[in-house]
């Protein structure tokens, strides 16, 4: 039998705020000073005020890891942090990679082992690996699955990401 | 000069008859054995570099002078009237610059009369009903809550056998079941098949609605220069778009412009126009500047489709030698509220084993739902997973390896037109794959015999809670690509040539591998060649990347277009440097000659010209009258199952498919990869979740709805048959997105049953479901 409608009930919130607050962002090295609202998300700041749309946006509450970015050196879902919290912080982006038009080993091999399909996650991936050899120049492929556990990639890429990662590794250690 | 045909295209199980112009030389296939340099080669993407530095533009991205975002309000109630919309508070809001809702827009009419842009009847829970612009997202989600909108609640209808009952609400007016009657085929005369059969298997199959979630969400920007629309939109098929959009605004073709450079994942969900599209376009119209309107992943997993829910009963019957005599299906498919493309279902039964009598029968029926959409090779995963579990069941209590059964039932013959396969790669994949997996050395084979329902073997090396498993099952798919598609090859006076063709990229490698075909027909080095794709106003027409078709359409049409532009090359040159054409040659971009001593590079005879282009032009050929072209796979499953958690890991897939000759084995292989993820993903944990009480999507989200993760990865192991297919077109190649997902979720199960001596007959196949089935044992 069909189901009987129902009404659901509509939460009505009040919108106001402090409106909008000066920060300062060290991004790639470059220091910005932003007026920004404080609902802004780190993830949007970078997009939208400064033009940085390397990192993408895939869910906006902190479930896939696409916009994951260092802060500090430390990986973090840039959708989950607001831009005001990161005043007076280094922020590191996708953009900050490939110097000189030379390409990050870490991203030589994403493409050497063909580790992206569609790509939209690929940024943040590149990230987590990053972040990853920082602090771990000899990963084992647990490392990598464990790492990579926060990044989503709905074209399966897994298998080859884990290749890339390693073989990164291996770029970097050898200075290569 | 262009010549007319009449020809049939095979598009995900439905058959088209059309006129296609084909223009350029008729190129026969290369031979298998031809020394080719770049086809075959695993070329990295030539893309890869924007794709791995943030650099590539996806339609997320784009970000016009004066932007406008778009927000859209959905319906919370799954069948209701508009009775009153007001909008004046939410357009009061400081930044806010218009709100589109039916009562400030035309009234434009969208699939195929089911549904209007902004209808006063809303149909699921997350049908539009207005939508807010203004200067920022987070603006335009304040005012949203400011629009009071008061509904006449109607009753509604989620399931779909409810659906079909005579009282059941209506979801659309012409009736729940789509077209007015189910679509039927038959051949053969079934009860006489099941008259003939010693055995008789059957069961009801339940298959899950699942949810593409695209990691880029569907979305367009819009932009008017006066009366000429540019639309950026994250699409399978801009073409398709151009026409869509140009009909629904009354605009002429060529004021309408689609552009797509890159794109976040596709699976089918973005092969036609969408309703932000539109309203982007109308909104940018009433503000004047541009509009973006990409949907949030709650949206996403609303209203941007989904593979539906399918219930399957299915009957076979058989010899006692294992001869299939009859095969009947019925299965029933949930549309959600707007449908007018049903997925086939009945697929895999009609064509993948040697039958004379078959009989299938598909339901398609509107719900109050979110409305379905293809989802990579829509109807056969759901198809192959019922006829394939069956086909194990009948394997069992025929005591016949379930390999044998298959080959006992093999055909050379398309069962559906009376034509033979251009080439069938199944058997050698069946042969191959039994090796790569070991098929007869895991303890199944041996026993099996007389193994019936006696207890199952105990996972080696796993411990006693746990039990391994091993299944396996084939897989068949169009895939055969079809005109029209068009390209361009021009080549610039510095020896550089410029690929063009008005496909799409959807992040399986499209330009790689038309950048290795242009190479190889020119025979210039790879870095030569751009590409340039994705844009309606640059290139000649190309199909929707779906179907698995992009590289077995558009590839031929690169190929012929090369052709045609090297043969004005050697004239040219011929000319220029004063030798007979036929002395000439091209190897490596370097023009040789025996009237000549030394090599010229292209570039030196094209620079004398002027800066003259060459324009080479080539067509899809038609496809072959008189034989079908099909990809086959197989691929084989081991899993451990946990009888203490019921949960089931996934430890190894084994594939081999025929796709006929492979351009590009590196990207070849994340399509494989990526096609078995997706089928373990559907297998095991993918689910929308519907509240039955309210048609809340309770899980639209990627928190809950669950994907495979990093750590949820099994071994996977593949090889392919690389056979090319002379027949198909003048690659010999056949299409490879799809046919993988194909069989994954079919063998996993077949596992499961081989590991706890139980058949679960729904997916997906989670830990619940395996509990309850161990206590049945």
């Amino acid at each position: 039998m069909a189901t009987k409608a129902v009404r659901a009930k509509k939460l009505k919130v009040a919108i106001r705020g402090p409106g909008k607050t000066a920060i300062k962002l060290t991004v790639n090295g470059e220091t910005h000073e932003l007026l920004i609202e404080p609902r802004r998300t780190l993830l949007n700041a970078l997009r939208k005020d400064l033009g940085l749309t390397g990192t993408k946006k895939a869910c906006d509450e902190g479930t896939c890891g696409t916009c994951t970015v260092l802060l500090e050196g430390k990986p973090i879902y840039a959708c989950m942090a607001l831009a005001i919290e990161c005043d007076g912080k280094s922020v590191e982006t996708i953009e900050s990679l490939s110097k000189d038009g030379q390409l990050h080993p870490i991203q030589r091999a994403f493409i050497a082992e063909d580790a992206l399909q569609c790509g939209f996650c690929t940024p943040g991936q590149i990230m987590s690996v990053k972040a990853l050899l920082d602090e771990n120049p000899n990963p084992t492929l647990d490392d990598v699955k464990r790492v990579l556990s926060g990044n989503l990639c709905r074209c399966g890429a897994y298998p080859k990401l884990f290749q890339a990662a390693l073989r990164a590794a291996d770029l970097v250690r050898t200075g290569r | 000069m262009p010549k007319v045909i009449k020809t049939k295209t095979e598009f995900e199980g439905h058959v088209f008859e059309e006129y296609v112009v084909v223009e350029g030389e008729g190129l026969s296939a290369w031979e298998p054995q031809a020394p080719l340099k770049f086809v075959g080669q695993k070329t990295p993407r030539i893309d890869g570099p924007e794709r791995v530095t943030g650099r590539a533009l996806y339609t997320f991205d784009v970000q016009l002078p004066g932007m406008l975002y778009g927000k859209i309000l959905r319906s919370p109630h799954p069948h209701a009237k508009i009775k009153k919309l007001d909008t004046r508070r939410a357009a009061k809001l400081p930044g806010v610059r218009a709100v589109l809702s039916y009562k400030n827009t035309p009234k434009i009419s969208f699939r195929q009369g089911q549904t209007f842009v902004f209808d006063e009847i809303v149909r699921y829970v997350g049908d539009e009903v207005a939508c807010v612009i203004a200067d920022d997202e987070e603006i335009a989600e304040d005012a949203l809550e400011l629009i009071e909108v008061e509904y006449e609640l109607l009753p509604f209808v989620l399931d779909p056998e409810e659906a079909l009952q005579p009282h059941a609400p209506k979801v659309q007016l012409s009736g729940n079941l789509l077209n007015g009657k189910p679509d039927l085929y038959e051949r053969g005369d079934l009860d006489q098949g099941f008259a003939q059969a010693g055995v008789i298997v059957e069961g009801a199959f339940k298959t899950q609605c699942a949810l593409h979630n695209c990691m880029e969400t569907h979305g367009s920007v819009a932009l008017w220069e006066g009366d000429s629309l540019t639309i950026w939109d994250s699409t399978q098929h801009i073409f398709g778009v151009r026409a869509a959009a140009a009909q629904l605004l009354g605009l002429p073709l060529n004021k309408v412009r689609v552009i797509k450079k890159y794109m976040g994942g596709g699976f089918g969900s973005k092969n036609g126009l969408g309703k932000y599209t539109v309203i982007a376009a109308l909104g940018a119209k009433m503000t004047g500047r541009p509009v973006k309107i990409m949907l949030d992943r709650h949206e996403e997993n609303l209203a941007a489709g989904n593979r539906p829910a399918t219930v399957q009963h299915l009957k076979i019957g058989a010899k006692h030698d294992g001869t299939l005599t009859a095969l009947e299906l019925r299965a029933s498919v949930g549309a959600g509220a707007f449908c007018t493309w049903p997925p086939s279902v009945g697929g895999p039964a009609r064509q993948l084993y040697l039958c004379p009598n078959v009989k299938t029968e598909q339901h398609t029926v509107f719900t109050n739902t979110g409305p379905l959409s293809a989802f990579r090779a829509p109807g056969y995963v759901e198809g192959t997973f019922a006829l394939e579990s069956l086909m194990d069941e009948l394997a069992r209590k025929l005591d016949i390896d379930p390999i044998e059964l298959r080959l006992k039932n093999y055909t050379e013959i398309d069962q559906m037109t009376g034509r033979p396969y251009s080439t069938k790669g199944l058997r050698e994949a069946y042969e191959r794959g039994t090796k790569l997996f070991g098929w007869d050395l895991t303890p199944r084979s041996p026993s099996l015999k007389g193994r019936g329902g006696s207890p199952p073997t105990l996972g080696e090396g796993l411990g006693e809670r746990f039990r391994r498993g091993f299944g396996m099952a084939s897989q068949i798919w169009s895939g055969n690509g079809s005109p029209p598609a068009y390209a361009l090859v021009k080549l610039n006076p510095d020896g550089t040539a410029t690929v063009i063709s008005g496909t799409q990229d959807i992040g399986t490698g499209t330009k790689t591998v038309l950048a290795q075909v242009a190479a190889e027909e020119l025979d210039f080095p790879i870095e030569k060649i751009s590409v340039e794709i994705g844009d309606t106003q640059l290139g000649p027409y190309a199909p929707l990347s779906a179907g698995s078709m992009t590289v077995a359409s558009v590839g031929p049409a690169v190929r012929v277009a090369a052709h045609d532009a090297r043969q004005q090359l050697l004239d040219i040159a011929a000319q220029v440097l004063e030798v007979p054409r036929e002395s000439l040659t091209i190897c490596d971009g370097l023009l040789s000659s025996s009237a000549i001593k030394e090599p010229v590079a292209v570039k030196d005879v094209l620079e004398k010209l002027e800066n003259f282009m060459i324009i080479g032009r080539g067509a899809r050929e038609p496809n072959p009258e008189d034989v079908t072209v099909n990809t086959f796979g197989v691929q084989f499953a081991e899993v451990a199952v946990d009888t203490e958690t019921g949960e089931v890991k996934v430890e190894r897939i084994v594939a081999v498919h025929d796709s006929g000759r492979v351009i590009n084995p590196l990207t070849l292989s994340s399509q494989i990869e990526g096609g078995i993820i997706q089928g373990l993903g559907y297998a095991l944990c993918e689910q929308r979740v519907v509240d039955k009480a309210t048609g809340v999507v309770i899980n639209g989200n990627l928190e809950n709805y669950k994907l495979p993760t990093a750590l949820d990865i099994p071994e996977i192991v593949f090889e392919m048959v690389d056979q090319p297919d002379p027949r198909a077109n003048n690659l010999g190649v056949k299409g490879v997105g799809e046919p993988p997902i194909i069989p994954t979720a079919a063998a996993i199960a077949n596992a499961v049953a081989d590991a706890i001596g139980v058949r679960i007959s729904e997916l997906p196949i989670t830990r619940d479901k395996v509990l309850k089935a161990l206590k049945k044992e």
